[in-house]
């Protein structure tokens, strides 16, 4: 190993009181690649990604960034620390305008740049600039998902978390972020990417996790996309 | 019509007078709201602590008086976040409320005991007496206060709203206020965005002791207790969830009242609070969302 995997979980415990939502889940995310996470509904999906992003704190286990831990660390802090959550059903700020929305994304950019700071956003979803005076309300579903990714991208930050992105896109909105995500990982960007969509993820991933009741049940590569048979039954492995 | 016929020229100066002061007010409360979810009752004793340094003041230049006014209000504003609003962040709104309670009964048994130091009960700003003058305007005596508070409101707002709309902390600010857990996951600082919030409207409700001041100059530990609670009702009734909405609130109500107290007979004023809480309630059965919550369903979000 040349350096420290970007993100790790270390065998982590997530609680809600005294029911386990996660158990004993490790895995990493190196620099530039991209990671998948799907499974069943409640399988502990968002509860990994809200563990990471400190909005729920780790009974068990290291979550590290760049082999630092995280731990009792505020989700703002993680935040600025270089970890973008987008989450899900987007959560834009629907009365400010798109410009607004990406502004606001630069409260965690750790260092300036040279040029427009948005350029990010811009250069990936060249709709948001054009709309950038728009208010984000106005946008289509599509729209609104790529100016919540680009919001997270406007901060460059080392990890991208998503939660279910494609969430009630259709399906030509889904092929554009879907798009993105392997344009975002060429810059260095690592991705985890939390979905339903289990094929697609599963071909575009380097590997995919299959979570079932919040326990690792399989690890797939790009080669099982087709295998549509072996994803079915990681899920049903319950 | 002989309502009508009681509402002149100077009656309608009042009005704007007293509801340019109740909207600087219903501003400094929404503003905390905003980002805190806090209703804080205890407001109102900002704005007394201010009152009374300007009464212990008074022998001071008039500018150093308002001076150490802002200071000690804004300095009580952050000292009230910081021991009492902060532990409490993440309790019920219920117990947020009546702890401000608790505080706003506190501060007003602190004052008690810090005027009645000199034997008697309450004391006298005069330094900024002058401006109760009267002053001709077309005909009509107006009172100078009148016109600054008026100008004061309108100043502290538009720069309020440039700071809310053209500065990164105002982005901040209002990010929080819409949706404060999204607003910390994209790294905007809880307690810098809280700070601004609780000095900003520190500094409005200084300016607002200054204006009672000079209304009233006779301060007591119940100074401004009436107007805040008076204030709370028009956030309510404009929409308590918006700063502008709040803000109108604010400034319907106060405007509102002194229309009322000219329209009643002279010795029917002591019904001015019935009469006003009586509005509200027909105000709050016709539009429960608040007098100036159209088009709350325009911006939802779209799948």
């Amino acid at each position: 190993m040349s350096e420290a995997a970007a993100l790790e979980l270390d065998h982590v415990e997530v609680r809600y009181g005294s029911v386990s939502a996660v158990r004993d889940l490790t895995l990493h995310v190196g620099r530039g690649e991209i990671v998948g996470l799907i499974g069943p509904n409640g399988a502990g999906k968002s509860t990994t990604l809200n563990a990471i992003m400190g909005l729920l704190p780790a009974r068990h286990g290291e979550i590290r960034l760049h082999g630092q831990a995280l731990r009792r660390r505020s989700a703002e802090s993680i935040a600025r620390a270089g970890i973008a959550l987008v989450p899900e059903g987007r959560r834009i700020f629907g009365d400010f305008t798109v410009e607004e929305n990406l502004r606001l994304g630069l409260a965690a950019r750790r260092r300036p740049y040279m040029g427009d700071p948005l350029a990010p956003a811009f250069e990936l979803f060249p709709v948001l600039r054009e709309f950038r005076r728009r208010q984000a309300g106005a946008l289509s579903g599509g729209q609104q998902q790529q100016l919540a990714i680009g919001r997270a991208l406007v901060s460059r930050p080392d990890i991208l978390l998503l939660d279910e992105p494609s969430l009630g896109l259709a399906p030509l909105a889904v092929d554009a972020i879907f798009k993105a995500f392997t344009e975002i990982s060429e810059v260095g960007t690592a991705i985890l990417l939390v979905e339903q969509r289990a094929q697609r993820t599963v071909a575009l991933a380097d590997r995919t996790h299959v979570l079932v009741g919040g326990e690792l049940r399989m690890n797939l590569g790009p080669a099982d996309a087709e295998n549509t048979e072996k994803i079915i039954a990681a899920y049903l492995a319950s | 019509m002989t309502v009508l016929a009681s509402i002149d020229l100077q009656t309608l100066g009042d009005a704007f007078g007293q509801g340019a002061i109740y909207a600087l007010m219903a501003v400094g409360i929404g503003l905390v709201f905003g980002v805190l979810r806090l209703v804080n009752f205890a407001y109102g004793q900002l704005i007394m602590a201010g009152a009374y340094t300007l009464a212990y003041t008074s022998g001071w230049p008039v500018v150093a008086s308002i001076v150490a006014c802002f200071a000690v209000v804004v300095a009580l504003s952050l000292a009230m976040d910081r021991l009492v609003f902060r532990p409490l962040r993440s309790s019920s709104p219920a117990v947020m409320l009546v702890t401000t309670f608790a505080v706003s009964f506190l501060l007003q048994s602190v004052a008690l005991i810090v005027d009645l130091r000199d034997g008697t009960l309450g004391q006298v700003a005069s330094s900024v007496a002058p401006l109760n003058q009267a002053i001709k305007v077309g005909g009509v005596e107006v009172r100078k206060v009148t016109f600054v508070a008026v100008a004061v409101a309108l100043v502290a707002l538009a720069a309020l709203a440039l700071v809310l709309t053209r500065t990164t902390i105002g982005l901040h600010t209002r990010a929080a206020a819409s949706d404060f857990r999204t607003a910390r996951l994209l790294g905007v600082r809880a307690n810098r965005v809280i700070a601004f919030a609780v000095v900003v409207s520190g500094l409005l409700a200084a300016a607002v002791a200054v204006l009672l001041t000079v209304q009233n100059p006779f301060v007591q530990p119940t100074f401004a207790l009436e107007d805040t609670i008076i204030v709370l009702v028009g956030v309510v009734v404009g929409g308590i969830d918006r700063l502008w909405t709040a803000t109108l609130g604010g400034f319907a109500i106060g405007f509102v009242s002194v229309l009322v107290n000219a329209a009643l007979p002279t010795d029917k004023t002591v019904f001015l609070p019935s009469v006003v809480y009586a509005l509200v309630i027909v105000v709050l059965l016709l539009r429960p969302a608040g007098l100036f919550a159209w088009g709350r369903r325009a911006a939802m979000e779209r799948v």
